[in-house]
């Protein structure tokens, strides 16, 4: 440290030299970071570097350091596993649908609700819809696998508009829209909010003069509110890009079966199946590495997009 | 929106506008209701299907025959205990993280090189095997803190509770640390005090965390008489993997997983996050608006 030259030479204006302070007053600083510091090197640090098992053949009885190093075998052994093609493609088809679906109905759900103009009735729906996110996946699967089976409500309703019955958490044709669209209902109210407090922040002077100029609520709607939310749209356009590869893992464990693994398996719940049921540690971490590498990037690559698009920083 | 459209075209919009979003609303909580009245049917409408939103042949069976449940109550209590440790261990660790990371690096040396130690696991993780394989190597397994540890502090939490603590004054530092303060006192009396919106935020999306989460009781746990609820409704959801049950518990088991049965336990554990709910709501938007957008 050379804030004792600093000091000295005078460079640090006064009121910040009071802010400087001797050892006795630093450490207590560094006391409070002792435990965060070890919590996140004992249970992010080491996994990153348990990643090494993705390159050895990993036996439990041998550990991280003593199993046989096999550089890029499992690496090898996953580009030609048969369901690899059909794993990746489920992942983007579905996270790529929730990422669009989502942020349509939400930001459509915030210009419909932004219409509304009895503040109870506007309060009324807003706690309806968003309540669903706050429930578990344990939860809301629990109900929508009874809802959705062929007997369940949503089939009663559909055969009563006349439509076929459909299993769609047991067919392969309804699956990933099954998965799209549960995810939709849970989470669209809460992807709202933020749009709405971007149409809280225009300022009421661009509709008063809007209407001075003769528009109509549709012009309105069109030439100020939709610009006013932009920025926001924009802004969470960035950020998802670093969701890409997220299709939901707590979701698709719960509602999928054997029956749709062909379009439902997706990175990581074959990550679970391959480690945690069949035990092939190696495998499984090599595929999760590799996922792990790729949503870095993306996640830099949104962030950086965020930064210079929206100027956004995390912190 | 001062002066009101009221062309025909406006009207016609309000209306199917105001039916619509009901409508949407009303989707949002019929699947809740659905359940609540199947757990309160009389379990013959209940397994054949009638049931829709209004209990068929109503009675409180299923209610009374999970509060006598014993593998209900005590993945219930479980929770609960998860719940009270987990939030605590994390609010702590966020808040005495947050704190010394808002100070400027001349005052705290090395403090951006802690920030990015932090901020690097929000972009990299070592994933699912090789944290399972800590946990195990830790002696983890079958124990309840393996709940709690992998979990203790949440950085994206702790990025919030930063971003809010620069939102105080500077000069209310400045003074306390003329007057001698210390870092602890400042932290405690001031810093705290002064972000109880922030902390409420924070705490509530912990617990609601800690509530919901199932997938650690199912990977770190095999013993069921230590599974959070969630965890022990997910496997009743299932029917599998009460590997190691007892016959009495398997008999028990059989007669909880119907229909009735199953919807009555999902309700009750939906209950302490409706119970919250109107807490959570008054400031969870706050404290979304808050964790993105910051001026």
């Amino acid at each position: 440290m050379n804030n004792v030259s600093d000091r000295i030479s005078g460079k640090i204006p006064n009121r910040k030299r009071a802010l400087l302070a001797p050892w006795a007053r630093v450490y207590p600083l560094y006391v409070m970071l002792i435990p965060g510091i070890v919590a996140i090197f004992i249970f992010q640090y080491i996994p990153m570097y348990g990643v090494i098992i993705a390159f050895q053949d990993f036996r439990p009885v041998h550990g991280f350091v003593g199993s046989r190093f096999v550089g890029l075998h499992w690496f090898r052994f996953v580009l030609n596993m048969p369901e690899f093609g059909n794993i990746i493609r489920n992942t983007f088809v579905i996270a790529v649908g929730k990422v669009i679906a989502d942020q349509v109905v939400a930001i459509t759900f915030a210009l419909l609700l932004n219409e509304v103009r009895h503040s109870f009735y506007k309060r009324s729906l807003q706690t309806a819809v968003y309540l669903p996110n706050f429930l578990s996946w344990v939860i809301i699967g629990g109900i929508f696998i009874d809802i959705l089976s062929t007997r369940g409500l949503f089939n009663d309703f559909i055969a009563l508009l006349g439509f076929e019955r459909q299993f769609f958490l047991g067919s392969n044709r309804w699956f990933q829209a099954t998965m799209i669209w549960t995810d939709v209902w849970k989470q669209f109210g809460f992807n709202a909010i933020l749009y709405l407090a971007a149409l809280t922040n225009i300022n009421p002077e661009l509709y008063e003069s809007g209407i001075i100029d003769g528009a109509n609520r549709f012009k309105l709607v069109r030439y100020i509110t939709i610009p006013g939310m932009m920025p926001t749209i924009i802004l969470l356009a960035t950020l998802n890009l670093g969701q890409i590869m997220e299709a939901g893992f707590e979701q698709i464990l719960i509602m999928y079966n054997p029956a749709v693994y062909r379009t439902g398996d997706i990175i990581d719940t074959f990550v679970y199946r391959a480690g945690l049921i069949d035990a092939q540690f190696s495998l499984a971490a090599a595929v999760g590495l590799g996922k792990s590498v790729v949503a870095f990037f993306l996640i830099v690559i949104s962030y950086k997009l965020a930064y210079k698009y929206a100027g956004y920083r995390i912190f | 929106m001062i002066v009101r459209d009221k062309s025909a075209a406006s009207v016609t919009f309000d209306i199917v506008n105001y039916i619509f979003l009901g409508l949407l609303a009303a989707t949002c909580l019929m699947p809740l209701l659905h359940m609540l009245a199947v757990s309160l049917s009389a379990r013959a409408p209940a397994s054949a299907g009638r049931v829709t939103f209004w209990p068929i042949g109503f009675h409180l069976d299923a209610y009374s025959y999970i509060i006598n449940s014993h593998l209900f109550l005590n993945a219930f209590r479980v929770s609960v205990i998860r719940v009270v440790v987990g939030v605590s261990i994390q609010m702590s660790l966020v808040v005495l993280t947050a704190y010394p990371l808002t100070r400027e690096p001349e005052e705290l040396p090395g403090r951006n090189v802690i920030m990015w130690y932090f901020f690097f696991t929000m972009l990299f993780a070592g994933g699912l095997i090789p944290t399972f394989l800590l946990v195990r190597s830790l002696g983890l397994l079958d124990n309840f803190f393996a709940l709690i540890l992998p979990v203790a502090l949440p950085v994206y939490s702790m990025v919030i509770m930063m971003n809010f603590f620069r939102t105080l004054p500077k000069s209310l530092y400045e003074s306390a640390m003329i007057d001698g303060a210390s870092h602890w006192v400042i932290l405690g009396r001031i810093f705290i005090p002064l972000s109880k919106p922030a902390v409420a935020t924070l705490s509530l999306f912990s617990m609601v965390f800690h509530w919901n989460e199932w997938f650690m009781g199912s990977i770190y746990l095999n013993d069921y008489y230590k599974w959070p609820l969630q965890t022990y409704l997910r496997q009743l959801l299932q029917n599998i993997d009460f590997s190691r049950i007892t016959l009495a518990d398997l008999d028990l088991l059989r007669r909880v997983s119907d229909r009735t049965f199953v919807s009555a336990q999902l309700f009750v554990a939906t209950i302490p996050i409706l119970a919250v709910y109107p807490f959570l709501q008054r400031y969870f938007v706050k404290g979304i608006v808050l964790g993105s957008v910051k001026e």
